[in-house]
């Protein structure tokens, strides 16, 4: 059987903790997120102002030209109910300064450059307020590959990142995220229209139902298609996950020397905290 | 018999810092003994956190330590159980936990089976013991199983049949899976559930002592318990919050259960022995 509910009051108190601990222990009190008017950054943003307190959250709206005003009134909405603190920083003059110089640009590069423009935005926040960059990548966006690598996909820690996108709507639902943001076709908001689930090709339900059987039950292609699934759809979600797999790991370092960082010298991040 | 009472430190260690570990089992311990507890069970790894990597080697301990000078008098006032990175004098690094009890450590259990998979690397890190015997302890005939070793159920027979009345297990358990079907864990269920037999297989009293706290985002989940030799749970701690449990236990329930499950009675070690030597000789699988 493949059911994605949650026990959504244990996983947001699993998660609140983490939030907690994990910037505690950093040595910090307080986060920062860019909020885009999504779900996923608005779950971000509830566990956080729920884990910390709405005076130690920090929100950045940073819109482009084309960004919808849909998303800015989404964003804003959940600044009011949290109560947080939000600024808004266009990146529309830093974004097309550097694409004069390149107007042939695609919509894929034009998209991976405004998510690093928010990112540097967020990590100079990160250091101005002595806050940490709160992550708002899903389980499936990060098996697919589909975010910027250290653009949308930058963070310090990340209380979303072992939850499937249904999941994520499930909870956001449970915290009472307004429904207005819940049920909308999730985007990427790089151009009018644009929807995840056309750029992708089939719906989060379906990929999720997909990915939890391939990722956390271990099933092998041959006992996917037993269970019902088109291969043809089966595989060019294995070949998307295995595409994507650098994106989901440090750099790799040319080994040289006897203790090379992350192969034979490693340690836990909460090293001594 | 007497009723002991007894604690179970559910704790959230400081991963690779001895000393503040060590000021917080002095701490717990003081609370224990004014909650009138003659034993106190910390988890496993309690006085170096669990996903040390390369800190290992320098949170190793040697029996003969200072730090552990310092729980050996505490143990004058109560009797501990206590975890640690124990380094042996051939420089082997053990994931180990003490019984110390009136100024000595009575009993060293060291962690037998080592998880090398999914989110552990234990075996990377560190040796295997290789012995599971029982001991005396004021509150019976015990033995320790760090975590993994519960998974194993020979380890709980091999302690069974050396005379185990008291299942002490000291466990640093990660939460994984199942939130989608239930109301914690599946890990945690499945831990539960393991507890609960072997408390009955073995007609003994099992002392579950489990961490919280998170380590590089893993979530320990707490929950510890005691669980009597009929199987009825007698006290559990919360998930995920620190928490001293404190409970009687009654060495009375053990004789009570053996006489109406004569289980341990009616164990047949030669038929055991026979057959396990068979298999050796076969070939294991």
């Amino acid at each position: 059987m493949i059911d994605l509910s949650l026990n959504c009051e244990f996983v947001q108190q699993i998660l609140t903790g983490f939030i907690v601990n994990e910037v505690r222990k950093a040595g910090f009190s307080r986060i920062v997120v860019g909020l885009s008017g999504g779900v996923d950054s608005a779950l971000s943003a509830y566990l956080g102002a729920k884990a910390l307190g709405a005076e130690n959250v920090w929100a950045l709206l940073m819109p482009y030209r084309t960004s919808s005003p849909e998303s800015r009134e989404h964003a804003e909405l959940v600044v009011k109910q949290l109560r947080i603190q939000s600024d808004v920083i266009e990146i529309t003059p830093m974004v097309d300064a550097y694409f004069e110089r390149f107007p042939e640009s695609d919509q894929v590069r034009r998209g991976n450059k405004m998510a690093r423009e928010r990112m540097t935005i967020l990590f100079d926040h990160s250091a101005r307020l002595k806050a940490l960059v709160l992550g708002t990548s899903n389980k499936t966006e990060l098996l697919l590959g589909y975010g910027t690598l250290y653009g949308d996909m930058a963070s310090a820690i990340n209380p979303l990142g072992d939850l499937y996108k249904t999941q994520v709507r499930q909870l956001a639902r449970h915290m009472a995220i307004p429904e207005v943001i819940v049920e909308k076709a999730p985007s990427g908001d790089l151009w009018a229209g644009q929807t995840d689930e056309a750029e992708l090709g089939f719906t989060y339900e379906e990929v999720d139902r997909i990915l939890y059987l391939m990722v956390d039950r271990r099933y092998d292609i041959p006992d996917l298609i037993a269970a019902g699934f088109d291969e043809r759809f089966v595989r060019a979600v294995l070949a998307k996950v295995q595409a994507s797999q650098y994106k989901r790991r440090p750099p790799l370092i040319a080994k040289i020397s006897a203790r090379t960082i992350d192969r034979d010298f490693r340690y836990p991040r909460d090293w001594g905290k | 018999m007497n009723r002991h009472t007894i604690a179970i430190a559910q704790i959230n260690p400081v991963l690779g810092d001895l000393k503040r570990n060590l000021a917080l089992h002095e701490k717990t311990a003081e609370e224990a003994i004014g909650r009138g507890a003659g034993l106190l069970v910390f988890p496993e790894l309690s006085l170096t956190g669990y996903f040390l990597k390369d800190i290992v080697s320098s949170v190793a301990l040697p029996i003969t330590s200072p730090i552990l000078g310092r729980l050996r008098d505490l143990s004058r006032r109560i009797d501990l159980v206590v975890g640690l990175v124990e380094e042996s004098p051939d420089s082997l690094l053990y994931n180990a936990a003490l019984y110390l009890s009136k100024g000595e450590i009575q009993h060293v259990h060291r962690k037998v089976y080592l998880p090398t998979y999914g989110i552990f690397d234990e075996q990377r890190y560190l040796a295997e013991g290789g012995r599971i015997r029982t001991f005396r302890a004021g509150v019976g005939r015990s033995a320790i199983l760090i975590c993994e070793d519960m998974w194993h159920p020979s380890t709980a027979c091999v302690a069974s049949l050396d005379g185990m009345e008291i299942l002490i297990s000291p466990s640093a358990s990660p939460g994984r899976g199942g939130l989608e079907e239930g109301q914690s864990f599946a890990n945690a269920r499945a831990w539960e559930t393991i507890n609960r037999a072997y408390a009955q297989l073995f007609t003994c009293y099992v002392l579950y002592a489990n961490r919280v706290g998170y380590e590089d985002g893993a979530c320990f989940w707490g929950g510890s318990e005691v669980i009597a030799p009929s199987g009825e749970l007698v006290a559990k701690a919360e998930y995920l919050n620190e928490q001293i449990l404190v409970t009687e236990i009654d060495p009375g329930e053990v004789r009570r259960a053996r006489t109406i499950n004569p289980l341990l009675r009616d164990e047949r070690l030669d038929v055991t022995l026979r057959e396990l030597e068979r298999i050796k000789r076969e070939g294991v699988r």
